[in-house]
């Protein structure tokens, strides 16, 4: 037996070595299985024990919490961080389009996300058609490649969207990008629909002529493919549930009408996004059964988020939706924990279910609450130590872990401050002479800040 | 029976003329200015805050509000919205915050403030009694206004109808204020823009300095100018400068010329603030700032530096408030000030920072921004920290009038939660 463990081990060995870890004296709040004071001991990337004491494996790394909090790591259900670009805004249906093509693993909005505790990112494409690009699930993983990123398994998603956002575009000067204006159909709410619809028409063919050279070829027949269609493939992924809906979406009526359109075309929308009306129509989402996501308090910025209260969670969770708060923001994506909090302000949720809307919730939205979300043994050590109640606004990060690693570090972070400047300035230095030789007055061209 | 009764009745309402007067018995009492009072009582009359204490006896015909276990602040002041002025950002008719024009010291907030607003009703249920509107624009954008939140008119809001004038300090900057692109405005047809805007608005202070001595002159040929008329009040010292700057460089310029013109200069967003601390403290110049919870300017900045620049301005002896620099978020006003709580301001800081520090910093601490004698009662009743997110706030008052603390969010609220 000894003998079989030593085997496992070596085995293990050069993937694991010493990755065991153990977070102690830690209030942890698992989100799904209570609160205790205790420890939580993290092996190969997997949280492998918790509860008030554990013993501590020879050679473990021992990251004392004392007086600190532990909770799953943050989960954002709508961010377009890490991505080159987000809308291809000149067509109403982009969804031969994806981010996954376009990350950008050195964005420094990955990092400051992670400094907010925020450990996995649902990355949108915009909201410029009625049917959108694809979407990618990412782990903050920092410092890895846009490959390693990727969340491993996840159920690749498409955005679509609705409102004044797709319409828009139908009108006036182009909103997402430069230049003239763009006349694209649809300007309507009413083309909104009729774009979807046509959309999973065309699908609902591609799929059967598909389906129909297979059963031939299984046959035995002799016959040509269908030609490929890369703008109908994901959708015939929809169709058959191979690919999650992500629809931004404010208004009601939008919202009823996309879920009948789905009703009709046999899909499912996976979560309604934005969703600010949702608290209106919670019922009949709730039979569609989409999951919601919402901001916490976002009005007014637009006619369609005039009716936008800050009760929308805890309506909806209420009536029974699964429901998460996210960011769309590089900014707020910083600080979904005390954005969570605001559902116990508006709308009395108590703390566990404040906490569920940006982690075990947007896990199971995603469909990835087998291995993120909330802290429990068998799961991804994906973990944020807070210094204080993180639904506190006095709170703040402290370590992150994603797969058992520290991703952020805030004692590090500080530390290594003074040698960043030094490289800073010799960077800086360096440009400065490198500018003499330049024309006066000609700067060389700056990607500027992110977006 | 009836006609006693009817004489106490009719008799009340002569002893309490107005609503304004109350005492409010038994909560904490948070000054701001002195220590807190556990289990204090709180005198107002006509307004006005008369008492401060233990055990204070209600005088005949005032009412006694019982606020047990509950916590008494003084309301909150967002020094930077644009409450009244904007409906909804996205819907050009519904804004009225920037005029056209470089130079416009003649236009005034306080009489575009749209008194039915629905922001108005949203934001003070959070505590936020009183808040500066600025006008927007290039440069030279208006006089800012100090309000209360509520009113039948805006005269009735207008607590300073001229709290400031608004300067955008000009920048060189690339197309829609972001860095420079190929095929965009370069870096040198920016600097000459900057130039001219330099150039137009010194040329335009010397000529309103010309103008203030014209009129001290009492000339025969002396003309009134609107612009210039407006201008006297900056000149002569009465209200302060308004400074909207962001990088080190703007700022550091918008010190020289404020110091050039004798203005008195308050700073507003200051993102690299820090860098230029100890400059603000000599000069006395305080810095409204915000919102804090926002990215780093640049890409290379530490990422807490928003959330760490209120506690080094303040250790520096810099004088801040906070801004929400909106209007939709102008609520979350006291959670822009406890997001610099953990990262080195002190949390009787932040609270001054939206309470006495604006005040101060808008010449009415002798009416607002703490609980003293004298004061007005602008006060938020509250179950907890305001600081802290989940804290509710109970009861409002401006000026010792209760307001009312529905708005149209509680009443959606309201009406689908009961949906069937």
């Amino acid at each position: 037996m000894r003998r079989l463990a030593i085997a496992v081990f070596a085995m293990a060995a050069p993937l694991a070595a010493g990755t065991a870890t153990v977070i102690q004296n830690a209030k942890v709040l698992t989100v799904t299985k209570g609160t205790f004071e205790g420890s939580v001991l993290v092996r190969d990337g997997k949280i492998a024990e918790m509860g008030e004491k554990v013993l501590i494996p020879e050679g473990a790394r021992v990251i004392d919490a004392s007086g600190q909090y532990l909770i799953p790591g943050i989960i954002d259900c709508h961010s377009h961080i890490a991505a080159e670009s987000i809308n291809e805004g000149s067509v109403s249906v982009s969804s031969m389009v994806g981010i996954e093509d376009v990350l950008n693993p050195e964005d420094i909005s990955i990092y400051r996300a992670l400094a907010g505790g925020v450990t996995t990112a649902n990355v949108l494409h915009g909201s410029a058609n009625a049917i959108g690009g694809k979407c990618t699930v990412l782990k903050m993983r920092w410092g890895k490649s846009a490959k390693e990123m990727m969340f491993e398994g996840a159920v690749p998603g498409i955005k679509f969207a609705l409102g004044e956002n797709p319409k828009r575009a139908g009108g006036g000067p182009n909103p997402f990008g430069g230049g003239a204006a763009n006349l694209r159909y649809p300007a309507t709410r009413m083309g909104v629909e009729d774009v979807i619809r046509e959309a999973f028409s065309d699908a609902k063919a591609y799929q059967a002529a598909w389906s129909d050279y297979r059963a031939k070829v299984a046959r035995g027949e002799r016959t040509l493919p269908p030609p490929r269609d890369l703008k109908l493939e994901p959708l015939v992924e929809v169709l058959e549930g191979k690919r999650f809906v992500h629809a931004h979406c404010y208004r009601q009526d939008e919202i009823l009408m996309l879920l009948r359109v789905a009703d009709e075309f046999g899909f499912k929308i996976r979560t309604l996004q934005h969703v600010l009306e949702g608290y209106k129509v919670a019922k009949e989402i709730k039979e569609h059964g989409a999951g919601v996501s919402t901001f916490s308090d976002w009005w007014a910025y637009k006619v369609e988020a005039y009716d936008a209260i800050p009760y929308n969670a805890a309506i909806m969770v209420r009536k029974g939706l699964i429901v998460s708060v996210n960011s769309d923001s590089a900014e707020l994506m910083r600080h979904l924990n005390t954005e969570a909090a605001k559902a116990m302000k508006y709308g009395g949720l108590d703390e566990t279910e404040a906490l569920s809307l940006v982690t075990i919730n947007p896990a199971r939205q995603l469909a990835i609450d087998n291995r993120v979300g909330s802290i429990e043994v068998g799961k991804d050590a994906d973990l944020v130590i807070y210094d204080k109640h993180p639904l506190s606004n006095f709170a703040k990060v402290e370590k992150v872990l994603i797969d058992g690693e520290v991703y952020f570090d805030r004692e590090k972070d500080l530390e290594e401050r003074p040698g960043l400047e030094i490289r800073r300035k010799a960077l800086l230095d360096k440009e400065k002479e490198a500018q003499k030789e330049r024309r006066p007055g000609d700067r060389p061209q700056s990607e500027g800040r992110p977006q | 029976m009836k006609t006693i009764l009817c004489a106490l009745l009719c008799a009340l309402p002569a002893l309490a003329a107005n609503d304004d007067s109350f005492l409010l018995r038994g909560a904490t009492i948070h000054t701001v200015a002195a220590a807190d009072i556990p289990h204090g009582d709180l005198l107002v009359r006509d307004g006005k805050i008369v008492g401060i204490g233990a055990k204070l006896s209600a005088p005949k015909g005032v009412r006694i509000i019982e606020a047990r276990g509950l916590h008494v602040y003084p309301g909150m002041i967002d020094s930077a919205t644009e409450m009244g002025l904007t409906e909804i950002g996205a819907v050009r008719e519904t804004s009225d915050t920037t005029e056209i024009g470089n130079l416009n010291p003649q236009l005034r907030a306080a009489i575009a403030v749209n008194p039915a607003s629905e922001h108005i009703p949203v934001t003070r249920a959070n505590g936020i009694t009183s808040v500066v509107t600025l006008p927007q624009g290039s440069m030279l954008a208006g006089q800012a206004a100090l309000i209360h939140l509520d009113g039948w008119t805006w005269e009735d809001m207008s607590v300073l109808p001229d709290a400031a004038m608004v300067l955008q300090f000009p920048i060189i900057q690339g197309s829609r204020g972001r860095s420079f692109r190929a095929g965009q405005t370069t870096y040198a047809e920016s600097k000459k823009t900057y130039e001219e805007h330099i150039r137009e608005l010194e040329e335009f202070f010397e000529s309103a300095r010309r103008y203030q001595k014209a009129k001290q002159a009492k000339g025969t040929s002396f003309i009134t100018d609107l612009k210039f008329e407006a201008m006297l009040p900056l000149l002569d010292g009465k209200i302060p400068l308004v400074v909207e700057a962001t990088k080190e460089r703007p700022i550091r310029e918008a010190i020289r010329f404020a110091e050039r013109e004798k203005l008195r200069m308050v700073l507003a967003h200051g993102e690299e603030a820090w860098k230029v601390a100890a400059d603000l403290k000599s000069r006395n110049i305080p810095v409204v700032l915000g919102p804090t919870l926002e990215l780093p300017i640049n890409e290379d900045d530490p990422y807490d530096r928003p959330f760490s620049q209120p506690g080094e301005l303040t250790k520096a002896g810099v004088k801040i408030a906070f801004g929400s620099f909106d209007t939709s978020f102008s609520r979350n006003l006291p959670y822009q000030a406890a997001a610099a709580v953990p990262f080195g301001l002190p949390h009787d800081e932040a609270l001054k920072a939206v309470t006495l520090n604006p005040a101060e910093i808008w010449g009415v601490a002798d009416k607002i921004g703490s609980i003293a004698e004298g004061k007005w009662a602008d006060l938020m009743v509250t179950d907890g920290d305001p600081l802290e997110t989940q804290t509710q706030v109970k009861q409002l008052f401006i000026k010792g009038k209760p307001v009312d603390l529905d708005n149209k969010q509680k009443q959606l609220y309201q009406k689908y939660l009961n949906r069937p």
